[in-house]
């Protein structure tokens, strides 16, 4: 274990916290395995792993949800065998979770203070509401929110919601803020604003644990690197050896071959399969939006969210009326009442959420993947079970789906896997453009290769492949071409030699490229 | 049959043994051909709520329904003169009508299906009581309909007809809920809408499908109460009906968020439920507690279940760590 010569020098102060080896198993599983680390005042911990390496398991023990089998936490120089949840929050440990904890139908003010509500006085304990919103001011001035107190929640973006989510921690005056996948779904610009958050803290002497898929945003704000693999300390990284190559080799255990990237095209792209012509969404009703995808071509789509990018998927797959514009599918016009429409036209989606729209968590691999083309698994009209089983082993053996059987529930199954019976559902059919939207969110890199690999497959196969992504090291390393959407409009589109990070953030904002 | 329906049956042949010990008349034919025969009227009254209820909607109109198609029925074929063949189609379509109109409500225009439905309960029943000027519908004395009663009211080898027109639907609705395409998109919507649309599936008209079913399922049990009673006063008749239906599907293990149930299960519910009745009749209970004693059962029976639940998976947790295997992920 490494962790103790990490960054000599600071060793002189005292860890605010430090756990020594921490042990937890659930039945058949040993999720974290003799773990100890250390967080210092004031100290930024990147804490990455792949997913099932115990992350999650280490949050619960910090936020007092369980307690470890053996070993010893000891918070600002108090040492227990396990925290509560009025421990952990007593002692200022806070936490900003993936999905966020907000009441849209409240404003900023009274989220922040939710459940500790200044009172008057009085017998009616009537909420203070002109001291709620004095009190949260000076909370989200430290966060550098550019929103005030009274803005309803609804009105924020991801990203000023997680401000909130952090005021919020402040507020409590918190030692140690713990966030879980703040990034994932931010955009760029926002993820800057959120970074810069961090540093902030950090200059007030509060210590930040950041986890994170999105090792170039580790690296920029991280200093140490704490890897976890099986439940285990992989390693740690000081400052200076906090590179996106260590940490891989640190969180699989080896080199990456290929970095996650896909192969690049095997023949140039054809004609354009699918065309938006003037199409207006409800994103920016009075803006209209031209693109094409070309048989043979991964075009990435990039922007901020909000952009409008999500909203032309959707009208793209027939779920959303599109309020004007044409589409044209192979040179002829295409109307869409519904999804089933672009289904029947061999247009497919692989949504954004993956368990609400991408597949029913209650039914089998097989009974999901031959959902979208059920009568073809029937006989007058009777779902045959041995012909669902037939497709679904060939999608799980094609794609290497791993489950126990086709007839597993995939509610049980890992992120990359469930996405992977999303893809198989489709691929069982005959694609001729496949959109994917964020295929790749909170998915362990080993099952992200093997995806870019899917797609790069289905475009040298002759599909219009359409991936939306918010990941900048995505967008650049798997595209074929990239178009960037601004407030409702593409900005431009760059052709694989002007790929850079700095062009595509350029037309994301609205300005042109170099 | 799964382990849910087996622990039902079982409940059933117990309360039944038990009841026939303190009072042998349970066993009596002419008991028994009477249960049988409430069994099939509100079973198949059951089959269509189950149908709406597997797609996380709900009816509450299906008593109503029944007072008004039944007014009609009554009407059309005894004093307007109307052969039978003639008006008991058209009483089907009129309750596919209705489950047509209600299903276009929920899916096309948004309305929640626990708000059109109880629209609908109000309004049928002011229908059916305008219609016949609030006066009871009947046969005049020595009408009669050989051929209808006995399809209705009449008994084949000791044994109703309305229960074999049960076992008949049942049998059918079986192979439809569980066996067919359509059955396959009712559970998926039930399950998570959503997904089923985004996985291309029409979605609305598979909702509206279900509607149309419980319409014409709710307008056939209307015929039958009908036939039994003879005679329909528009105020009460088939009040309280659609909770007979759901309390027989929550009882047989439908959920009323959708996308849980079998139909053994709601037969089962329906066959307990008046099990229940008959015992409240023969162990000498006041009648006046019969709802009491029926809601005492469905909570305990829902109680069980839950409860069941919870030790299952606690067991299956705890085989999982002998085994030594992976059973729960670590994240």
């Amino acid at each position: 274990m490494n962790y103790s010569d990490a960054s000599i020098g600071a060793s002189t102060i005292a860890p605010f916290l430090s756990l020594e080896g921490v042990r937890k198993t659930y039945p058949g599983v040993v999720a974290l395995d003799g773990f100890s680390m250390e967080v210092r005042p004031g100290e930024v911990i990147g804490l990455v792993g792949e997913n099932g390496a115990g992350k999650s398991t280490l949050m619960k023990i910090l936020g007092g949800v369980t307690t470890p089998d053996t070993g010893t936490i000891i918070v600002d120089g108090v040492a227990h065998d396990g925290l509560t949840v009025e421990a952990s929050i007593g002692s200022g440990i806070a936490f900003v979770h993936q999905e966020l904890n907000l009441f849209e139908n409240l404003d900023v003010a009274a989220n922040i203070f939710f459940g500790r509500e200044p009172l008057r006085a009085g017998p009616l304990r009537l909420v203070d509401r002109a001291r709620l919103r004095t009190l949260a001011a000076p909370l989200l001035k430290r966060v550098g929110a550019n929103f005030s107190a009274d803005t309803p929640v609804s009105a924020l973006s991801l990203a000023q919601q997680q401000m909130v989510e952090i005021a919020k921690a402040l507020s409590i005056e918190a030692r140690l803020v713990i966030l879980d996948e703040p990034t994932s779904s931010l955009p760029l610009a926002e993820t800057d604003k959120l970074l810069d958050v961090i540093k902030a803290l950090k200059a007030e002497g509060i210590s930040v644990i950041f986890i994170s898929h999105r090792l170039h945003e580790v690296e920029r704000v991280a200093d140490r690197v704490v890897v976890l693999r099986d439940g285990m300390l992989a390693g740690t990284l000081p400052k200076n050896a906090i590179n996106h190559d260590q940490m891989v080799k640190l969180m699989i255990g080896r080199m990456l071959k290929e970095r996650e990237k896909a192969a690049e095209s095997a023949r140039p792209p054809g004609a354009v399969a699918l065309s938006a012509k003037a199409v207006r969404t409800s994103a920016y009703p009075d803006r209209p939006v031209d693109l094409g995808v070309r048989r043979g071509e991964i075009l990435g789509l990039a922007g901020l969210v909000g952009s409008g990018r999500t909203e032309l998927a959707r009208v793209l797959f027939g779920i959303e009326k599109s309020l004007g514009g044409a589409l044209q599918l192979d040179g002829t016009d295409l109307v869409l009442g519904s999804a089933a429409d672009a289904v029947a036209n061999g247009i497919f989606l692989v949504p954004e959420d993956r368990k609400l729209t991408g597949i029913l968590l209650d039914l089998s691999i097989a009974q999901n993947i031959s959902l979208p083309n059920l009568p073809a698994h029937a006989r007058r009209s009777l779902v045959s079970a041995r012909a669902e089983a037939v497709t679904a082993e060939k999608q799980k053996r094609n794609l290497g789906i791993k489950a126990p059987s086709v007839a597993t529930r995939t509610g049980t199954l890992s992120g990359g896997n469930q996405q992977k019976v999303v893809l198989a559902k489709w691929l069982a059919m005959s694609p001729k453009v496949m959109i994917l939207d964020e295929p790749t969110r909170g998915i362990d890199i080993g099952a992200k290769a093997e995806i870019y690999g899917l797609m790069r497959a289905l475009a040298d196969a002759g599909v219009a492949v359409l991936m939306i992504s918010s990941d900048m090291e995505e967008v650049i390393g798997v595209s074929d071409r990239i178009a960037v959407m601004h407030e409702g409009q593409i900005s431009g589109i760059l052709d694989k030699e002007q790929f850079s990070q700095e062009n595509v953030l350029l037309l994301a904002v609205g300005k042109q490229p170099k | 049959m799964s382990k849910k329906d087996l622990g039902l049956l079982i409940l059933i042949l117990v309360v039944g043994a038990v009841v026939a010990i303190i009072n042998p008349r349970f066993l009596l034919p002419i008991n028994l051909a009477n249960t049988s025969n409430l069994i099939g009227l509100f079973g198949i009254l059951a089959i269509g709520q189950a149908f709406v209820i597997i797609t996380g909607g709900i009816e509450l109109s299906v008593g109503s329904v029944v007072a008004l198609l039944g007014v009609l029925f009554v009407d059309f074929i005894a004093t307007r003169g109307m052969a039978w063949p003639v008006a008991l189609p058209l009483i089907l379509v009129l309750g596919g009508i209705i489950g047509l109109a209600h299903g276009w409500l929920i899916t096309r225009l948004k309305l929640q299906p626990f708000v059109v439905t109880l629209c609908g309960l109000l309004i049928y029943r002011g229908v059916a009581r305008f219609y016949t000027a609030d006066g009871t519908a009947g046969f005049a004395f020595g009408q009669n309909f050989p051929e209808l009663e006995f399809l209705t009211a009449g008994r084949s080898y000791g044994v109703p007809n309305s229960f074999i027109a049960l076992i008949v639907i049942a049998i059918v609705m079986w192979v439809v809920l569980h066996r067919s395409v359509f059955g396959r998109y009712l559970y998926a919507i039930g399950k998570n809408e959503e997904a089923a649309k985004y996985s291309g599936i029409r979605t609305g008209r598979v909702v509206m499908a279900a509607y149309v079913i419980c319409g014409v399922l709710t307008a056939l049990s209307a015929i039958y109460f009908a036939m039994y009673t003879r005679s329909i006063s528009p105020a009460s008749h088939g009040q309280f009906y659609e909770l007979y239906a759901i309390a027989a599907a929550v009882l047989g293990g439908f959920s009323l968020r959708g996308g849980e149930g079998s139909l053994i299960g709601v037969i089962l519910g329906t066959v307990l439920l008046q099990e229940l009745q008959n015992l409240v009749n023969l162990l000498g209970i006041p009648s006046s507690l019969n709802f009491a004693v029926m809601g005492g059962v469905i909570l305990i029976g829902v109680l069980v279940d839950q409860q069941w639940g919870v030790y299952r998976e606690r067991r299956l947790m705890l085989e999982a760590t002998r085994r030594g295997t992976a059973g729960a992920a670590a994240e």
